[in-house]
């Protein structure tokens, strides 16, 4: 039963589906998630590298490749249906209602184009608003994320900044049109690590000043312990764990998870840069039929029934979820191993 | 930007500078010049005559110099074989392969272009595999015969189009094909290349993410990217077509300055090849700068170099 009391979450996805045709057959690269992100929340998604994580951000903004398959029972924005949107309405919500930052801040602006150019697009196209009075916001907004004489930059060219500069101006670009959900890719990994906190920490404040909900992917812990809302840990394609920054960080129950979070104490004390722990075990091919708990060839709690569907589990009252075979996440007899 | 144009103004300069002196040494790579003029029967004192005559006696610079600044002045001396100033016969000439060489190359570009944008859009489409064929047969046929297969079925069996001569723009029509389809494989495949490898790229990610519309995505975005170093290449192309449109010329009976030079070459009409060389090579070096001032203003990171 829906509480009527609570709002409708701004983003719902139910289901979604990805499959990407390879040599050899399908790439079952993403499978079956489900996820709400409300107002103003922030959502972290974690997972180590492959695990499906940009794809699931492209999907979202319908950004996916001619080829790659996306599949949904339910995936809504505001009550808007994106699997079914046709072009005009997802080229209508892209920029404005929703913008993303990607995970590449040398390659992603557009080497022929000025700064100023390149910010005031989306404004442009989805506002009617004339050209001095979208510079002006542009310099407001680069300003903002902290570049100096912003002004003169607008006729810069990508070339002549710097990275961190870039992912600046980037995030200055998706903020433009003050989105309701802004979806940040990995924005600092290609970053100098001592500028990687300085653009996070900005993201996140500006984000709450303007009370964008926001998914932030992101490999380094510390940050989601500091500003996530909600998190979900993805492996091999799945959610594997969901639920409040609290919950999965003081009680995880998926044994990927806990390997995960194993040298992270708690949210807040957590040191900066702190990276996924490594978990010994191969990942499973996710080309062809792919079936049973994908993490049971790494997972220390695995038992024969991981071979066979995994279901869902919900241990508390609140959002927390997460798929396993033991009820707890442990083997019967087994321990937590903190 | 003003002073990308102006340093390549200078560089273009100099370049044409060297190309002076080379078509210059030219006269006397290939003999004495004072014997070619005076021909088979001239006799010794002949030869010493027309040497002081023409003023082959005098030190080389000091030659130089005043061949240079006759030609600049629009002299380019008087050829062996007409008995008429070269700058005269080669104008007529001139226009008429500058006239050629901007119809092909227009065609050129104008066919190759979307064609390979189109390629690159749908790969392994009809259109796309329509391209690679006309690209692979356009390499593969020799301008020669493809020209008088023209001339077959359009002047001979249709009659729709005249054989040769330069009389109307028909005239032009069958050239222009066979030299700009010449032209077309190499500009085809670069566009096509370029635009399947800008569009996936990052920045047209960014631009889609944005919510820009298909088209912006493809032709402001894309096209703007991928079309810079096809510049260079029509350019390149462009100076070919002036020079070396001779067999074209030839065949349709198009007496330009291919042609003359061709002619003049077995003739040993050394101040008409001269001059020739000398003007096909300016023009080189004004497309080069042109494309070049064309690719920095499409693309800022020239402009620095
Ligand atoms: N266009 C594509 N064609 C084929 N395989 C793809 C394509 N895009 C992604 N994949 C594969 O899908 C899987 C998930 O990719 P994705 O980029 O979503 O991972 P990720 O979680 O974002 O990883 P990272 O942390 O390295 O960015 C990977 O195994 C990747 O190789
Ligand atoms: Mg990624």
């Amino acid at each position: 039963m829906p509480d009527p009391l609570l709002p409708e979450p701004l983003l719902t996805v139910r289901g979604l589906t990805i499959d990407i045709p390879v040599g050899g057959g399908t790439l079952h690269a993403v499978r079956g998630i489900d996820f709400d992100v409300n107002r103003g929340e922030t959502l972290c998604i974690v997972g180590e590298s492959g695990s499906g994580k940009s794809l699931t951000s492209l999907a979202l903004m319908g950004l996916l490749g001619g080829r790659i398959d996306r599949r949904a029972a339910r995936m809504e924005f505001d009550g808007i249906d994106l699997t079914g949107a046709n072009k005009r309405t997802m080229r209508a919500l892209r920029g404005d209602r929703m913008s993303m930052i990607f995970q590449e801040p040398m390659t992603s602006l557009n080497p022929a184009y000025s700064i100023g150019d390149q910010l005031t697009e989306a404004l442009l196209l989805h506002r009617d608003i004339s050209r001095d009075a979208a510079r002006a916001r542009a310099v407001e907004l680069l300003e903002k994320v902290g570049i100096t004489a912003a002004a003169s930059r607008l006729g810069q060219y990508p070339h002549q900044l710097s990275g961190g500069l870039r992912q600046r101006v980037m995030i200055a670009m998706a903020l433009m049109c003050e989105p309701e959900l802004i979806i940040a890719d990995e924005p600092t990994t290609a970053l100098d690590v001592t500028i990687q906190a300085q653009i996070l920490r900005l993201l996140v404040e500006l984000g709450r000043e303007m009370n964008m909900a926001m998914i932030l992917i992101t490999h380094d812990l510390g940050v989601v312990a500091r500003v996530a809302d909600k998190v979900a840990v993805m492996y091999a394609g799945e959610l594997v764990e969901t639920g409040s920054a609290d919950e999965v960080f003081n009680a995880p129950m998926h044994p990927y998870t806990r390997g995960l979070l194993r040298c992270i104490p708690q949210p807040g004390k957590t040191e900066r840069g702190a990276r996924l722990g490594t978990i010994p075990g191969i990942v499973p091919s996710l080309v062809g039929k792919v079936s049973g708990c994908p993490f049971r060839t790494r997972c220390d709690q695995v038992v024969d029934a991981c071979r066979q569907d995994v279901p869902h589990r919900h241990p508390g009252a609140g959002e927390h979820a997460f798929r396993c075979v033991h009820e707890n996440g442990l083997r019967a007899g087994g321990e937590v191993v903190t | 930007m003003l002073q990308f144009i102006l340093k390549r103004l200078g560089l273009a300069l100099l370049v044409a500078l060297t190309v002076s002196i080379i078509s210059f040494s030219l006269l006397f790579l290939s003999g004495d010049p004072a014997a070619a003029i005076g021909g088979e029967t001239a006799t010794d004192q002949d030869i010493e005559a027309i040497r002081v005559l023409y003023g082959f006696d005098r030190p080389l610079p000091v030659q130089y110099w005043d061949w240079l600044s006759s030609a600049l002045a629009g002299d380019l001396g008087e050829s062996y074989y007409f008995k008429l100033p070269v700058a005269t016969l080669i104008v007529d000439r001139l226009q008429i392969t500058m006239l050629l060489g901007v119809c092909g190359i227009t065609f050129a570009l104008l066919t190759a272009v979307p064609l390979g944008v189109v390629a690159a859009i749908r790969p392994n489409s009809f259109i796309d595999r329509l391209a690679l064929f006309l690209s692979v047969a356009g390499q593969a046929m020799p301008s020669f015969w493809f020209g008088l297969i023209l001339i077959v079925v359009f002047a001979i069996q249709l009659g729709w189009l005249p054989p040769s001569g330069t009389a109307s723009a028909a005239h032009f029509v069958m050239p222009t094909i066979v030299l700009g389809y010449y032209a077309m494989p190499a500009i085809m495949r670069l566009t096509r290349a370029g635009m399947l490898d800008v569009l996936s790229s990052d920045y047209i990610r960014t631009a889609r993410a944005k919510g820009a519309p298909e088209g912006r995505v493809l032709f402001k975005h894309a096209l703007r990217n991928a079309i810079i170093p096809v510049v260079s290449l029509a350019a390149v192309q462009m100076g070919f077509m002036l020079g070396g449109s001779i067999v074209v010329e030839s065949i349709f009976a198009l007496h330009g300055a291919g042609y003359l030079a061709w002619e003049s070459i077995a003739r040993n009409d050394l101040p008409t090849v001269q001059a020739l060389i000398l003007v096909f090579s300016l023009f080189y070096i004004i497309f080069t700068f042109l494309s070049d001032v064309l690719n920095a203003w499409l693309d800022p990171r020239m402009r620095a170099g």
